[in-house]
């Protein structure tokens, strides 16, 4: 569990994070979303006591981060997958986190294989290693004390697409056994089919909170009819706003009955009707994010 | 990284009760640190210079002149290099916290800032004292190797000048670790580290009008009749307390007062 209440954080006159609140649940893959420099990581560092807050508290499981004992064994933290030293090998670099949180050292063995680092890869020095593979060492310190929650900033960045549908699985499975997850990406595909809630934020604010479908509710539907010219026009008639579809058709922000009400009383067939798609969805973070920007340069 | 593994993530046990977790002790921080301090290849290259540069000083020593040379004499020799050198083992342990990015990690896993910060102190202060009683024995096996080889008089007798180049190691290793807290980079920290006696010393050359206050403020004077085994009176103590304060208590309070609030920024 992650408590994130009013963060705020002030470099002179820039607002990084400003007066950020969210909870991300046990159980639940939680998506911190928004372009970059939108202050996903600075909120992050707050949340893990490396930034102290302007104002407002993170609290993991309960506490503020600082105030955990052995935090490592309860919070698997990955802020930068190139802060590790370029001249220890993988393996020690667990070794030493093993030795420190007071875990096993066969714990070291098991996230290896976990993270799918081979004992030749984790035999060599961090600075042969690629992004990718840098990822998985920070994962696999992260996983490492068996933590209640995990916090990983841009974990998917340097992974292939192999490499994302196994991180993928490895967090849906950790929610799954109960665990909370916090991964923040500014790639919405990178992290719409692990998330099950979603934090959209632009220049530091939150500008969007919900599950997938909610959101996707937010983004509208997407409706086909052999009259589109007629039905936009009913539907503008009804206040509701119409664009046309980006592959034909129209898309419209209202639930599906308005717009099937809508059509009907107009006498207009409708072919096809459903929720916008993540399409929609990316269009809708582009938006809620630009909108945000718009208003920052317009301040 | 060829195939990708499959394999679940251990099971988290639900069972598991936070009573079980304790604080880091700080015993387990502290051997984690030493052993940070001493695993990467650029210390293991800077001990490699250090016994090059013992093994040529010690035979040097053994075989210019008559070969008459204490093991006091050979303890000057073996620890001279350590004493210039191995303060970079500690700025390195320090420094690379920010400048290999690890302060992250270490950070995450210790937030108490200052409890990092005494480990390091003690692991370079440790580091400092059992490599100078691994220079004691070499000086030891040298002095051993000229009674026997060279007919030099058995002289066994360590004193004040012993005693002395203990303490300044401790002082140059704690200096180490303040100017890597202090400075954050590694460039920075080693530079300082070996300019500023030699800029301090060129000025106190120059400025001869302030003789009288130099050993107080100046850490170089102040320790010469330390390691070389003169006596120190009353004045001599104080006068090392005082440039032993402004070139070792200074950074480090500076350094630990930087660590302890504000942000771990690395890079």
């Amino acid at each position: 569990m992650i408590t994130v209440e009013h963060l705020t954080k002030r470099y002179g006159p820039v607002l990084a994070v400003d007066d950020v609140s969210f909870t991300a649940e046990p159980g639940l893959v939680t998506g911190f979303l928004g372009p970059n420099g939108a202050g996903k990581s600075t909120a992050m560092r707050m949340m893990t006591g490396l930034t102290p807050p302007t104002s407002g508290a993170a609290r993991i499981l309960g506490k503020p981060f600082a105030a955990l004992a052995n935090p490592g064994r309860r919070v698997g933290v990955l802020l930068d997958a190139s802060a590790q030293h370029a001249g220890r090998t993988g393996r020690e670099t667990l070794v030493l986190a093993a030795l420190l949180t007071g875990v096993e050292r066969r714990r070291v063995d098991e996230v290896l294989d976990t993270v799918g680092l081979t004992p030749a890869e984790a035999g060599r020095r961090v600075r042969t290693y690629s992004l990718g593979m840098r990822q998985r060492l920070g994962l696999a310190t992260a996983l490492l004390g068996d933590p209640d929650v995990l916090i990983l900033d841009e974990p998917a960045n340097g992974l292939d697409p192999a490499g994302i549908r196994w991180m993928r699985d490895l967090l849906r499975d950790f929610a799954r056994d109960g665990g909370t997850v916090l991964l923040s990406s500014h790639l919405l595909s990178e992290i719409e089919q692990v998330a099950d809630r979603l934090v959209v934020i632009g220049r530091g604010r939150v500008v969007a909170e919900g599950t997938k479908d909610e959101l996707l509710r937010a983004a509208g539907v997407v409706v086909r009819s052999l009259d589109d010219q007629a039905l936009a026009a009913e539907l503008r008639r009804a206040g509701v706003d119409v664009e046309a579809g980006v592959h034909g058709g129209l898309s419209v922000a209202a639930d599906a009955e308005t717009v099937a009400r809508t059509a009907a009383g107009a006498g207009v067939l409708v072919t096809e009707l459903r929720p916008a798609d993540s399409r929609g969805l990316e269009e809708l973070f582009l938006e809620l994010t630009a909108a945000d920007a718009r208003e920052e340069v317009s301040a | 990284m060829t195939a990708v593994d499959q394999t679940r993530t251990t099971r988290r046990t639900g069972a598991r009760t936070t009573a079980e977790i304790r604080p880091v002790p700080f015993s387990r921080l502290t051997l984690v640190e030493w052993r940070k301090q001493l695993d990467t290849r650029a210390v293991r290259w800077l001990f490699v210079i250090i016994a090059l540069l013992t093994a040529g000083v010690v035979t040097v020593t053994a075989l210019v002149g008559d070969g008459d040379v204490s093991f006091e004499t050979f303890v000057s020799t073996t620890s001279t290099p350590l004493a210039m050198l191995l303060p970079i083992v500690a700025i390195l342990a320090t420094t690379a916290e920010w400048s290999q990015r690890t302060a992250l990690t270490t950070f995450t896993l210790e937030p108490r800032r200052g409890r990092v910060v005494g480990a390091k102190l003690l692991t370079a202060v440790g580091s400092g004292l059992a490599f100078f009683v691994v220079a004691v024995g070499i000086a030891a096996v040298a002095h051993v190797g000229v009674v026997m080889l060279r007919d030099a008089s058995p002289d066994w007798g360590l004193g004040a000048m012993t005693a002395g180049m203990a303490l300044m190691i401790v002082l140059w290793m704690v200096q180490g670790v303040a100017f890597g807290l202090a400075l954050q980079s590694t460039p920075a920290a080693i530079v300082v580290y070996l300019a500023v006696p030699s800029i301090v010393g060129a000025i106190t050359m120059l400025l001869t009008s302030w003789s009288d206050v130099w050993p107080w403020l100046d850490l170089s004077t102040s320790s010469v009749p330390l390691i070389t085994g003169g006596s120190l009176g009353g004045t001599e103590w104080a006068q090392l307390a005082t440039s032993a304060a402004i070139w070792v208590g200074l950074p480090l309070a500076l350094g630990t007062w930087r660590v302890q609030r504000g942000e771990v920024k690395t890079a």
